[in-house]
């Protein structure tokens, strides 16, 4: 049984529709929030990144993505969505990558991160690097830090034997092949479409290590 | 975001009783879901219990033969657990076929059965919604509801449970563990961890204020074969339309659950006998209630399809 009241719009008439509703039911936020502090609150978190310890007080909304570019000035790591959606910014954390945007720092105490910063430098480029610029995995370079951390990490997961949505055989060993660096790699948005070389890319790096 | 303040938790109990004695505290575990709403300020929480040093993240045999998953296991380590992979194959599928890699990493098992609808409706803040801003409304209902349920929503909601994990664990029978405020402990069989929407769609789960998900119990091995199969706008990285896990033994029995299509897990036991008698028995009474939009009817001929894709694998 179909539900009723399902009438067909218009494309006017859902904006106008929309338009309506909107008015009548926008409220202001602190009505349906729950009694927050009047003042910000803080939190105190020691980690690593690239090596070295930081000591930071942050207002505890801090994520590690903020904490990373604003607190620590490591702009290599990016903000694209802030909703964990793109991989932009994707970082390592004892030794696996996440998206740092949708973590607080504070919840990283004792933690070592890496990120673009600390994979390589130009004068001596983690092997990662090397091959994106030798394959041309980029274009504009805006989610390439996060493709790169990303790219590293997977190359782990395939070792530590972490199965994927196109695995065949549960039972058998991770194995690395394109399609499964596709499945894997699918966090990383590349709005210039450079998937192609990015795969060549990491699978030169595999090669090298295989 | 709002602002809030920020504890680490010390023990499950004491996680539990701190929940129920700070005005608008909630847990943070893997953050994912969590962080997400509260920079739409969706999820407005005072107070944050982060309970991740817990220690609730090892995977353990149990007396009866099954496993007892710890709360905190990251959903990459129950993926790639061989003793998941051999003998619970339908779990694995269902994780690694939801998210990215990154949110797999970070993502725990008991976060997983609370993250929240992805109803547009419930994410846009100046739209009404009875699950974010009870008695407001429900804009999907008559709005674009192509992602949303088709069975179990009523009159003040109609958002599907998004996950993937939980669907699997549905066919498997599994027991969500839990911690009170008062300490006392329990065991909610997953059938009744999550509830259906009725007038209430805010209530989403079985537990009670300040309750902590300590762990998730899988019974002993059924055997047979495993399926998850996922039917999504995009191959990777998207939220189901249809999703359906299946375990088929050999002589054609089986049991089955499907995502994507309810505010819950669902299954039907009783719509499980026609299983050796084809999809279309099972789906004829697992969605006979079914009360679909105009936009979203297309998912019970999905849902059918996919089972019918997944018994001829089996049959292979």
């Amino acid at each position: 049984m179909e539900r009723s009241g399902i009438f067909d719009m218009s494309r006017r008439g859902v904006l106008a529709g929309s338009a309506a509703t909107a008015a009548v039911t926008t409220m202001p936020r602190a009505a349906q929030a729950a009694p927050a502090p009047a003042e910000p609150a803080t939190g105190h978190v020691s980690l690593t990144v690239n090596g070295e310890r930081h000591d930071l007080t942050l207002d505890t909304r801090t994520t590690l993505l903020d904490a990373l570019r604003e607190h620590l000035q490591l702009t290599g790591t990016k903000k694209g969505c802030d909703h964990g959606q793109c991989g932009a910014c994707t970082v390592i954390v004892d030794g696996r990558r996440i998206n740092s945007c949708l973590s607080l720092a504070v919840m990283h105490d004792g933690d070592e991160v890496t990120t673009i910063e600390g994979l390589g430098t130009p004068d001596k480029l983690h092997p990662m690097q090397a091959a994106f610029v030798k394959h041309d995995g980029y274009q504009c370079g805006y989610c390439t830090p996060g493709q790169i951390c990303s790219a590293v990490a997977t190359l782990g997961e395939i070792a530590d034997d972490v199965p994927s949505h196109v695995t065949q055989d549960l039972t058998a060993k991770a194995r690395l092949t394109n399609d499964e660096l596709r499945e894997r790699m699918s966090g990383n948005i590349c709005r210039c479409g450079a998937y192609s070389n990015i795969v060549e890319a990491i699978t030169e790096v595999a090669g090298e290590k295989a | 975001m709002r602002p809030f303040t920020y504890e680490r938790a010390a023990s499950p109990a004491a996680a539990a009783k701190a929940a129920a004695a700070t005005p608008g505290a909630k847990f943070i575990a893997g953050g994912t879901n969590l962080l997400d709403l509260m920079k739409l300020e969706i999820e407005a929480p005072a107070h944050l219990i982060d309970v991740n040093g817990l220690k609730l993240d090892t995977i353990e045999e149990t007396d009866e033969g099954g496993l007892r998953i710890g709360a905190l296991v990251r959903n990459t380590d129950l993926a790639a657990d061989r003793r998941v992979r051999r003998d619970y194959g339908v779990l694995t599928r269902a994780i690694v076929a939801g998210a990215s890699g990154q949110l797999r990493n970070k993502a725990t098992t008991g976060g997983n059965l609370m993250q929240r609808t992805r109803c547009p409706y419930f994410y846009d803040p100046n739209m009404p919604c009875n699950k974010r801003k009870p008695g407001s409304g429900c804009a999907a209902i008559q709005g674009f509801s192509r992602s949303l349920a088709v069975i179990g929503g009523s009159e003040a909601c109609i958002a599907t449970y998004p996950g993937d994990m939980a669907v699997a664990m549905r066919v498997l029978d599994a027991g969500v563990e839990t911690v009170k405020p008062d300490g006392e402990t329990r065991t909610i069989p997953i059938a009744d961890f999550h509830r259906l929407p009725g007038d209430t769609p805010d209530v989403e789960t079985a537990l009670d204020p300040g309750e902590l998900i300590t762990a998730v119990t899988l019974p002993k091995p059924v055997g047979g074969a495993h399926f998850y199969h996922k039917v999504r706008d995009r191959a990777s990285y998207a939220f189901a339309l249809v999703s359906v896990a299946a375990i088929v033994q050999k002589d054609g029995s089986g049991r089955v659950a499907f995502g994507g299509v309810a505010p819950k897990p669902w299954r039907v036991e009783a719509a499980e006998a026609g299983m050796s008698q084809g999809a279309k028995a099972v789906t004829a009474q697992a969605f006979a209630d079914a009360n679909p939009t105009r936009e979203n009817r297309f998912k019970l001929p999905l849902a059918e399809r996919t089972l019918d894709a997944v018994l001829a694998q089996a049959r292979a």
